[in-house]
């Protein structure tokens, strides 16, 4: 087991980092072995950083700069199965070349953890931020965290490993960060010290396995104890692989929450309850849904718009694989209105993908409130506080009138 | 079950000697009767010298030998997709560097060994094998060959041979089979400037488990690329395989060489042509009985049979001409 000491008084110290930069030094503290990586803007930061430390010997890792993202990833998994604590990056293009090896990293059970400077898809190419391309990644059985600040991002890095590691879950963790907005802006950071994280990550403890001989020996390749891994499966045994993943993702939830609290007594810094945190809902009758940077600035437009007395409220969705359904729908339970925020499009799908799950969780509530879909930022376009007024002032007319004209709308775009 | 350390006195490869050595690629998979891959992997895995790690590209030997809940591996084994074995290769790799300058691995070392088919190698996985061999990871690719995606019902790769039908270049009235020649794979791993890379045939058992461990012993990447025939995707005499390793040597379609620090020699079966230019049989020795080049054999296609025997002839050649220049 780790130990941990977490009740000492922790001294941190305040820096300078932009979102990559606070992940990279979180990165550096967790003592991973293996950063196997290919870069990619607004991811380019984290690698660039890390490789600084490589260069000056301010970390033991063996850095691999794989001549691309599947390879990097492939890498990854074969450096996690060997037993080594890894960690990658990646965004846009580069996350959607991994697609097919993000399946076989959680199929395998390796617990990386890999930081996703959120961007959107070509074409057209645009390298500036949106969410399109880890929400087309949301069934590959990776559990996904998003930040609001670098702050949070270099939190959550830490967070990250526990969780990925954790014997109940042993999945691999994508933390997602808005590209530019919270990649590339310089903020003030709080960091622990080295020894602090040191104990709160601890080593790898690796998940023991029985062998055909009837050992039971640590899950990694070792000469020692051979072991078969990534094997094929033929239907009488595939599904209850796939099941087994579906069970880790149900403890993650638990997991992700008792991680969180540990980590809040010793920096002092808590998000919500991991999985969701709200913003003035108690009471709220309309309320947003946002997924990572743009909870900032809706914070600022609800504490205008309760100024004027509105009774608006947000929830940002922390956690969103595996879905925290029960803890969204109680705390909609008494909201009249609310708008999901997606910075994704589901082609076709009448809404994005945080959409389907709240409104999907949102079947069973009591009070079923109107659940409308807004679509923003696209390609890096700006939404303004003005912008949220109005979905906010949309919402109000939803909740008087009892209406809802319709399902899904575009925020800021030409039509 | 392996030795904890790395062996490093001379191994003669006697019979004797191979067949006290443990198996490493277990009977009871599910490769098809004269399987030549899984007669190269069980022979290969008998040439290790200490503990190693294999992993393997999705593909014939890849199915055959991981079902589960069982294997046909005593040693520690990875698969994770068809163009992955050297990119897995550099993940264990590097794990392994760094957990050894941490005290977490017991070994004082650990040999790796990447398998990959053609189709894993010429084509799909020749970015991650690249890219390997460039960042220099201390590994053993070995390309087993049998000219084809066999695993998804014989369809033609970069490695097969002009002529040679296959599900995607079915003999036709208008096509002769496969309308292109195979990649010259050993020339692109040579000019990766590795300081081993060789050509092997099980036929000649002895010399292809020298250059298993030639590999091996190699500090950083090394190639070796052995010829392995498909009885199914052939449609050759299972009984056969080993006669064609043979006579591919023989006819200079598969000439077996080494090129060890930029340097072309080739290895007995092929020096002795060499030197006895008349040992060299026509290619139509080897092409015969294989049925996907059973449609050469008429005057329609006679001269396909031509190109094939002139462009061995030509590889033959320049093949002894870098002996000459690099000697
Ligand atoms: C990305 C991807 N594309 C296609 C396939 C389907 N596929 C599996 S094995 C294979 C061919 C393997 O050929 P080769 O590497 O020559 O090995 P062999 O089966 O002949 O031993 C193909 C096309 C796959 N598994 N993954
Ligand atoms: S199809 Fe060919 S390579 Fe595959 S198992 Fe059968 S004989 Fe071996
Ligand atoms: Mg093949």
């Amino acid at each position: 087991m780790k130990k941990n000491n977490l009740n000492q008084e922790t001294t941190q110290e305040l820096m300078a980092l932009n979102g990559d930069e606070a992940i990279a030094y979180a990165v550096k503290q967790c003592d991973v072995d293996v950063v196997a990586a290919y870069p990619i803007t607004p991811q380019t930061i984290i690698v660039e950083k890390y490789s600084e430390y490589v260069a000056n010997g301010e970390v033991q890792t063996e850095y691999v700069c794989t001549e691309s993202e599947h390879s990097a990833m492939a890498a990854c998994i074969a450096s996690s199965a060997t037993g080594a604590r890894t960690f990658t990056a990646s965004a846009s293009a580069g996350l959607a070349l991994m697609h097919e090896m993000l399946f076989v990293a959680s199929g395998c059970r390796t617990p990386i953890v890999m930081a996703v400077a959120n961007r959107a898809l070509s074409a057209p190419l645009n390298i500036n931020g949106d969410q399109s391309d880890s929400m087309a990644q949301r069934d590959a059985g990776w559990i996904h965290l998003y930040v609001e600040n670098a702050q949070e991002a270099y939190d959550t890095i830490m967070q990250a490993f526990r969780i990925a590691e954790h014997l109940d879950v042993q999945l691999p963790v994508i933390v997602g960060l808005d590209g530019f907005i919270v990649s590339h802006t310089l903020e003030n950071v709080d960091v622990l010290s080295d020894e602090s994280v040191k104990n709160f990550v601890g080593e790898r403890v690796l998940p023991n396995v029985l062998t055909h001989e009837g050992k039971t020996v640590p899950f990694k390749l070792d000469p020692d104890n051979p072991m078969t891994m990534g094997p094929v499966a033929m239907p009488n045994y595939y599904f209850e692989f796939k099941r087994q993943q579906e069970e880790a993702m149900k403890n993650a939830l638990t997991v992700i929450q008792q991680v969180h609290d540990e980590y809040a007594k010793l920096s002092g810094r808590s998000y919500g309850n991991a999985l969701i945190e709200e913003y003035k809902l108690d009471d709220a009758e309309v309320a947003t849904i946002c997924v990572g940077s743009a909870a900032g600035t809706v914070k600022d437009v609800i504490d205008e718009l309760r100024a004027e007395g509105v009774k608006a409220g947000l929830l940002r969705l922390r956690t969103f694989r595996p879905f925290p359904a029960q803890e969204v729908q109680k705390a909609l339970e008494n909201v009249k209105a609310v708008a999901v925020m997606d910075k994704s499009m589901s082609f076709g799908g009448n809404g994005g993908a945080v959409f389907h799950e709240v409104r999907h969780a949102m079947y069973d509530s009591k009070s079923h409130p109107f659940v409308v879909d807004y679509i923003y930022g696209l390609g890096g376009r700006d939404t303004s506080p003005k912008d949220f007024k109005k979905v906010y002032s949309d919402l109000h007319l939803i909740a008087h009138n009892k209406r809802m004209d319709k399902l899904v709308n575009y925020v800021g775009l030409r039509e | 079950m392996e030795e904890q350390k790395v062996t490093t006195q001379e191994w003669k490869f006697t019979a004797k000697d191979i067949a006290l050595k443990p198996e490493g690629f277990l009977p009871g998979h599910r490769a098809c009767a004269g399987c030549g891959p899984a007669n190269v992997l069980r022979m290969v895995m008998k040439a290790t010298r200490g503990p190693t790690i294999v992993t393997e590209a999705t593909g014939c030997m890849e199915v055959v030998s991981s079902i589960y809940p069982y294997t046909s591996w005593s040693y520690p084994w990875l698969h994770t997709a068809f163009e992955t074995a050297a990119a897995n290769a550099s993940g264990i790799e590097a794990a392994l560097k760094v957990l050894t300058k941490k005290g977490k691995v017991k070994q004082e070392h650990i040999d790796i060994i990447a398998f990959a088919g053609d189709g894993g190698t010429y084509d799909i996985g020749l970015q991650a094998l690249s890219g390997a061999v460039e960042r220099g990871h201390d590994f053993l690719f070995i390309l087993y060959d049998n000219e084809g995606y066999m695993n998804t019902g014989i369809q033609r790769s970069g490695g097969t041979p002009l002529g040679a039908a296959t599900t995607t270049t079915p003999a036709g009235s208008v096509m002769p089979g496969k309308m292109q020649n195979k990649k010259p794979i050993t020339d692109i791993m040579v000019a990766h400037d590795l300081e081993y890379v060789a050509t092997a045939t099980p036929y000649y058992w002895k010399d292809m488990l020298q250059k298993v461990r030639k590999g091996l012993e190699v500090e950083g990447p090394a190639f070796l690329h052995i010829f392995a025939p498909c009885p199914r995707g052939w449609r050759s005499e299972p009984a056969k395989t080993m006669e064609y390793t043979k006579l591919a040597v023989e006819s200079c379609v598969f000439p077996v060489y080494e090129v060890v620090k930029g340097k072309y020699e080739l290895s007995t079966p092929s020096k002795l042509i060499q030197l006895a230019p008349q040992k060299k049989i026509p290619i139509t020795e080897y092409l015969k009985g294989q049925g996907r080049y059973r449609h050469l054999f008429t005057p329609q296609h006679q001269h396909v049979v031509d190109t094939l025997q002139r462009l061995t002839d030509e590889r033959w050649a320049k093949l002894q001409k870098k002996v000459e220049q690099t000697a």
